[in-house]
């Protein structure tokens, strides 16, 4: 399990260091250090193996998190365990800097103490942790409330407290996805998938239990006929097809949804976690809406120039608008100028970037815009051709491009006196763009 | 009053921002007294700062621990914040004292009965870190009481406990009876802690492999399948990893296994996940194959692996390695997703080379050609590993998929056009792989390949090019002189790259006998006499006797050899593309020169263990096979020094055409030997007593006696006033009396030749030596040798013709006139063009004595001068058939903090000039 786990910053500082095995001595600070840190090269594994000890690392903007093990332990835990850890720091103090880590260096210390002992992971739940690791002390509290706080850590509801109240229940769900495309030059499709998660913020009272539907193929077909027509118009606002249901490759859930359940019935129930997170994640290959195609032109003009012409079209309905498009067009390392010509928006080179900015402020459905650009090269002698890094484009559209829809989210809590028609819900879909790159 | 409260509040924010990241930058001196002081106050807050101050020290590195009775004092607090920090303090310093770490002990034991469970876990939790006996013996009754604690909270720590306290005396545990209540948390009613004594017990029976520990039955089993649907994430890995060891009684139980685990797929955390997809991979092992719930579990296992390779990056690296796993286990899981595998642009790199990895082993006929699209793609990256790595791959594939052959080697036609160099490197090794395993296919290809010749400076890349030269010598018109051209460095090649042009050219000889005697003459001997490298020169002596048996033998090998590899590869290279690394190298070695080939010589085999069992010193008479191959070598190689120095030497452009009489065309490569022979001079540097005049090297055996019938030859170069002299003992190791002594040499590049008649004027009898000296002169026949001072020689005696090649130094050849005038000197160095410019580093050299044995070895300095704290000597020496070095050597002071004597580094630029 885990030996240790290592704090510093960009400098290689130990900022916080617990050691939870023997076999992790003080030499392994100054080892992840030399060896990861200070390394000359690039960092080419995220595990790093030093005189047999393990050290897994991620980075958080500059922040180095480092646990360490002499044994063979289960990795993707370790990694897992490590985005926890973070998540459950920037839920106490926001963001993860140097700064904050400081500050709080105690109270990490008290949370290090609590979800790892000795090396083994124990409840992370945020909910749970801020009951009792407050830094106030635990002075005032009666034996029913250490009860509830101890119950609730190791129970199975570990991620909800009792005795929650709102005086207006309401919950917001957002369907936020992002389309990943690899496009080859000329437009056929590499690979395409969508990645989805479901996430939800809920200001409900009590225990509610709830029930999640979607368009989800498995179950309209399983429905049969008749049912699902409506459902699916009903809560149809207003995405890029009239399709009925999805198939969804692939999806997890937090650890709040009955998983046996999902796997018997295919039905999503679940006590939420108070306030913000996410309920789901779903993966789609099939039938994907791309919102734009891109279609680039590259044309070597003698050794010192090269001629650019890029195309984008949008694809969904005209009544929709796409927002915050950005089109990257990359440019060879010995460019000594360009210039850009385009229809709309505003297109700018960015040398140190190494390449051409296109921003679209909004965009229409069915549309088509063009920019072209000339790009002087200064002659080299570098034998060694341009690699062509593909054109990315990155844009927000108010649709899910894989087709889902919420067709409804029930709350029912026997012991309160509110019902599912009190309860207020908001549905919102966001479809971004991933990795949305095409090759030229 | 709320507004007040507000501002209290505010405060302690402001407060505690302000101080907790001043702890990390007090350094001041007395420090550790200060926090003395503070820790023992009476004011809590400041004793709270104290201890925090303490830690914040701690986990910099600074050492703390002679604060140890100042901070167990604040252990008693009902302040749980300090606490924890006081706890933390003596979890690191409670081993370096642990006579005061006995102070803590009645603090624990009292904590332990708190009736805060928060507060009795912590204290059980914290002894349990504390390696310290006496607080060991006190853990044993607190924490037997918390595994029956009635909160679960304190039994789930408890759990954990008694793992710690097994790696601090495991037998203490065995005594206690703790295994016993550990095995029975695993019915607890709570999931936490039947994870937590699960992860315990799986801890414990790992250090006890035969012990029947963990006692997993259908009972517990059940057990804790229960409880994996409601403990949390990480008690979930915990039990999955548990079950993973488990083997089920029959397939129905199997099946029962694998259905409830499935649901774990969809779980959000990973780790999970892949836990489950573990249990899953060995439990199916036990299903029959043609069950329905088999083929519905394998396409269930697909989605969730996808999934993960959208997870953070080092997530997806886990994710990936296993995967790899998986695919060689059951391909089929994921034989449609090949897409998914395929390298995003921004993927750190080691998500790239693992997916990779992933995508040639999905590679089949089906989706071959958007694999080799995608490998061409990548093959244009900027990072050279992975470059390289997709080049490769593509190799692999036309191995794996016989039909893509033809694509690959296309594709790879392609890179090898875009002629970046490790590209171009990569691609050779490649094809040469494919050559071998498709033989005579593709070898329209060969003359491309032979373009990029001089652009391969790779060990592999050369061996590479080389075996395709000698396999398909017959058909490349210049073969010869393409193995020529590496033979030119032998010496400085790798193992690996001599083997191969070994091998090459003896395929090309025998291939083309007439045209390429001299070449594999000249092959054999630098790779059997001039070499130090056993496998070399065991390979050269097995080809020399299957050479030199006789001429139909000698055409019987050939093709066995060729049959024989070909044998072996096609069983060789599928293997290596299974391994991670493609060991080409060592298939190579194997392939070229199989084991049975040489017991179906015959008697070869026996020669060959004589050769190598008898010591180069033997004064008995030379084995008769020995001698019987000698003669052999002889007749083959077409009778003997006569043809040898008259041969026509002109068939290959490459021989006498750099080094005639206009010195202009002094190739660059000439800078090599001077500045070998330069560096012999300086070698000398350290040493004491040198006297005045020209160095000779000690003398080494040039011939064997093993090789020439009992005579030994040692000898060394040396020029003594102005005459350049061969120096040699000639020693009799046979039985017999040797006389009518006479010597020979080859064409050599600076025209060397006997003086006069090698004077042996006594017979030389058994054991005798004698000492003979033979004065040189440069007026011989000139040809370019490799390397440049290489002299070939022939001795002749009344038994018969040896030919044994030496190296001369090349400072013999500096003359006493060598000194230029000044302006001179100044005037031509400007006109000499880099091209003719070496530049190399000296060594521990002394400054003050290099001058003067320079000089002995006519080597003159001109000029002197300082430039930034560097000496420059200017120096210019003149070799025998008149060109001119010029040298400009800079000293630069060495580190005079590690040496009182000055050590120096020298850079010599050495240049070649026209006159």
């Amino acid at each position: 399990m885990i030996g240790g786990l290592f704090i510093y910053n960009h400098k290689g500082e130990v900022l916080i260091s617990r050691v939870y095995r023997d076999d992790i001595g003080r030499n392994a600070v100054d080892a992840f250090r030399v060896n990861v840190i200070h390394a000359r090269q690039q960092v080419r594994s995220p595990v790093t193996n030093i005189a047999r000890t393990s050290f897994f690392h991620v980075k958080r903007s500059n922040i180095w998190l480092a646990a360490v093990t002499k044994q063979n332990v289960n990795a993707a835990m370790v990694f897992e365990f490590l985005y926890k850890m973070c998540d459950v720091m920037t839920a106490y103090f926001g963001k993860i800097s140097e700064e904050n880590i400081k500050n709080n260096f105690v109270l990490i210390y008290e949370l290090l103490d609590e979800i790892l002992d000795f090396g083994y992971p124990q409840n992370s739940e945020t909910g749970a942790l801020k009951t009792f690791i407050t830094q106030q002390g635990i002075k005032g509290q009666t034996k029913e409330e250490q009860s509830q706080i101890t119950s609730q850590v190791t129970g199975q509801i570990g991620w909800r407290r009792e005795g929650i109240k709102y005086r207006r229940n309401e919950l917001f769900l957002d369907v936020l996805e992002s389309v990943n495309l690899l496009m080859s030059p000329q437009g056929q499709v590499l690979s395409a998938h969508v990645s989805g998660r479901v996430v939800m913020k809920s200001y409900l009272s009590g225990m509610p239990e709830c029930k999640f539907g979607m368009n989800d193929k498995i179950v309209i077909d399983k429905q049969g006929k008749g049912g699902a027509s409506d459902d699916a118009g009903k809560s149809d606002l207003g995405g890029g097809s009239g399709k009925q249901s999805i198939a969804i490759d692939d999806c997890t859930f937090h650890q709040c949804v009955r998983l046996s359940k999902f796997d018997s019935e295919r039905s999503i129930s679940f006590i939420p976690p108070d306030g913000e997170y996410e309920l789901m994640r779903y993966r789609t290959t099939k039938d994907i809406i791309l919102p734009f195609r891109v279609i680039p032109l590259v044309r070597e003009v003698g050794r010192t120039k090269l001629e650019v012409k890029v195309v984008i079209k949008s694809n969904f309905k005209p009544s929709l608008l796409a927002q915050k498009i950005e089109v990257r067009i990359p440019t060879p390392l010995n460019t000594s100028g360009v210039q850009v010509i385009c229809m709309k928006g505003k297109a700018k080179y960015k040398a140190s970037e190494n390449a051409i900015v296109w921003k679209i402020k909004r965009m229409a459905g069915m549309k088509e815009s063009q920019i072209s650009a000339e790009i002087e090269l200064l002659p080299t002698n570098d034998k060694k051709k341009w690699a062509r890094p593909p054109i990315s484009m990155n844009f927000e559209v108010p649709f899910a491009p894989s087709g889902l829809k919420v067709r409804y989210l029930k709350v029912f809590e026997s012991k309160l006196n509110y019902s599912d028609h009190d309860v207020i819900k908001w549905v919102r879909y966001i479809g971004r763009s991933g990795i949305y790159e095409t090759r030229c | 009053m709320q507004e007040w409260a507000n501002q209290l509040c505010e405060n302690r924010q402001f407060g505690s921002k302000m101080t907790d990241s001043k702890y990390f930058t007090t350094t001041k001196k007395g420090e550790i007294f200060e926090l003395k002081a503070e820790l023992n106050s009476d004011k809590k807050e400041k004793k709270k700062e104290a201890v925090k101050k303490v830690i914040a020290s701690m986990t910099v590195g600074k050492d703390v621990s002679a604060l140890f009775p100042d901070v167990v004092n604040c252990m008693q607090t009902d302040n749980l914040e300090l606490k924890k920090l006081v706890y933390l303090y003596l979890m690191n310093y409670a081993k370096s004292q642990p006579d005061m770490a006995i102070m803590a002990v009645n603090t624990f034991v009292k904590d332990c009965e708190d009736p805060n469970p928060l507060i009795r876990a912590l204290a059980v939790r914290t002894m349990g870190c504390i390696r310290v006996d006496k607080i060991t013996e006190y853990l044993c009754e607190p924490l037997r009481k918390c595994l029956k604690d009635e909160d679960p909270y304190v039994r789930k720590t408890a759990a954990v406990c008694v793992a710690k306290l097994h790696d601090i005396n495991a037998q203490l545990v065995e005594d206690q009876g703790f295994l016993d209540t550990l095995k029975d948390l695993i019915s607890d009613s709570n999931p936490m802690v039947v994870a937590n004594a699960v992860a315990a017990l799986s801890e414990i029976a790992e250090s006890h492999p035969n012990s029947n520990l963990m006692d997993l039955n259908p009972q517990t089993i059940n057990k804790l399948l229960t409880a994996l649907n409601e403990c949390t994430e990480w008690g979930q890995i915990f039990i999955l990893d548990c079950l993973a060891n488990y083997t089920p009684r029959d397939d129905r139980e199997s099946q029962s296994i694998c259905e409830r685990v499935t649901p774990r797929l969809s779980h959000a955390n990973s780790a999970v996940v892949l836990s489950a997809v573990k249990v899953l991979m060995k439990f199916m092992e036990m299903l029959p194959k043609d069950l329905d719930y088999y083929g519905t579990l394998l396409k269930k296992l697909a989605p969730p692996l996808v999934t993960l390779l959208s997870a953070e990056p080092e997530l997806q690296y886990v994710a990936l390695r296993n995967i790899n796993l998986i695919v060689q286990r059951r391909p089929e899981i994921l034989k449609h997703e090949m897409k998914v595998f395929f390298v995003k642009y921004n993927d750190p790199i080691y998500v790239k080379l693992e997916k990779l990895d992933i995508m040639i082993r999905l590679a089949s006929q089906a989706n071959i050609a958007q694999v080799l699209a995608e490998l061409k793609e990548y093959a244009t990256e900027v990072d050279v590993d992975f470059v390289r790595k997709a080049v490769r791959a593509i190799g692999r594939c036309a191995i794996k998929v016989e039909q893509s052959a033809e694509r690959c080697v296309s594709t790879l036609l392609d890179l090898i056009q875009t002629k970046v160099n490790y590209v171009v490197q990569e691609a050779i090794v490649v094809i040469k792989d494919i050559f071998r395993k498709y033989p005579n296919k593709y070898e329209s290809v060969i003359a491309t390949l032979c373009e990029n010749l001089d652009s391969l400076d790779e060990p592999e890349a050369r061996a590479a090019m080389i075996w395709i030269v000698g396999e398909y010598a017959e058909r490349i018109d210049n073969a010869d002189e393409l193995l020529e051209s590496f033979l030119e460095g032998f010496h400085d090649e790798s193992t690996q790259v001599q083997l191969q042009l070994l091998t090459a050219i003896v395929k090309l000889f025998l291939k083309k006998p007439t045209e390429t005697q001299e070449l594999v003459q000249q092959v054999l001997s630098l790779a059997t006499q001039d070499s130090d490298n056993p496998d070399l020169r065991d390979r050269g002596y097995i080809y020399w006797r299957l050479l030199s048996t006789d001429p139909v033998a000698a055409k019987e090998p050939p093709s066995a050899f060729v049959e024989g590899s070909r044998g072996v590869q096609h069983k060789r290279l599928p293997g290596s593309t299974e391994s991670e690394s493609p060991d080409t190298a060592s298939a190579a070695a194997v392939s070229d020169a199989p084991p049975a080939v040489i017991p179906s010589q015959g008697d070869l085999l026996g020669d060959l263990l004589n050769l190598d069992l008898t010591p180069p010193t033997t004064t008995g008479p030379p084995p008769p096979a020995s001698s019987g191959m000698q003669m052999g070598a002889m007749d083959l190689l077409g009778g003997g020094l006569d043809s040898l120095l008259g041969g026509d030497l002109g068939g290959s452009p490459a021989i006498g055409a750099g080094f005639g009489a206009p010195p202009a065309a002094m190739p660059a490569s000439f800078s090599a030997p001077v500045s070998g022979g330069l560096d012999d001079l300086f070698d000398l540097g350290g040493g004491v007593g040198m006297p005045m005049g020209a160095y000779s090297a000690p003398k080494t055996v040039w011939l064997p006696a093993l090789k020439a019938k009992g005579l030994e030859i040692s000898g060394t170069f040396a020029r003594r006033s102005g005459v350049i002299q061969m120096e040699m003992t000639l020693t009799n190791k046979a039985m017999s009396v040797m006389t009518d002594f006479a010597i020979q040499f080859n064409r050599n590049s600076f025209g060397l030749a006997p003086a006069g008649p090698l004077q042996v004027l006594t017979p030389l009898s058994p054991n005798q030596s004698i000492e003979v000296t033979l004065p040189l002169n440069t007026v011989g026949p000139v040809m370019k040798m490799e390397p440049l001072n290489n002299l070939q020689v022939a001795v002749k005696n009344n038994i018969d013709v040896f030919y044994f090649s030496c190296q001369y130094p090349i400072s013999m050849l500096f003359v006493e006139d060598g000194k230029m005038e000044r302006q001179v000197f100044l005037a031509t160095w400007k006109d000499i063009p880099n091209d003719s410019e070496a530049q190399f580093q000296i060594k521990d050299c002394h400054l003050n004595a290099a001058s003067n044995k320079l000089q002995g070895s006519n080597i003159f300095t001109i000029a002197k001068r300082t430039v930034d704290g560097q000496d420059m000597l200017y120096q210019s020496m003149k070799l025998t058939n008149g060109i001119w070095v010029l040298t400009e050597m800079r000293v630069q002071a060495g580190n005079p903090v590690y040496t009182v004597k000055k050590c120096v580094y020298i850079y010599i630029a050495n240049m070649v000039d026209r006159i």
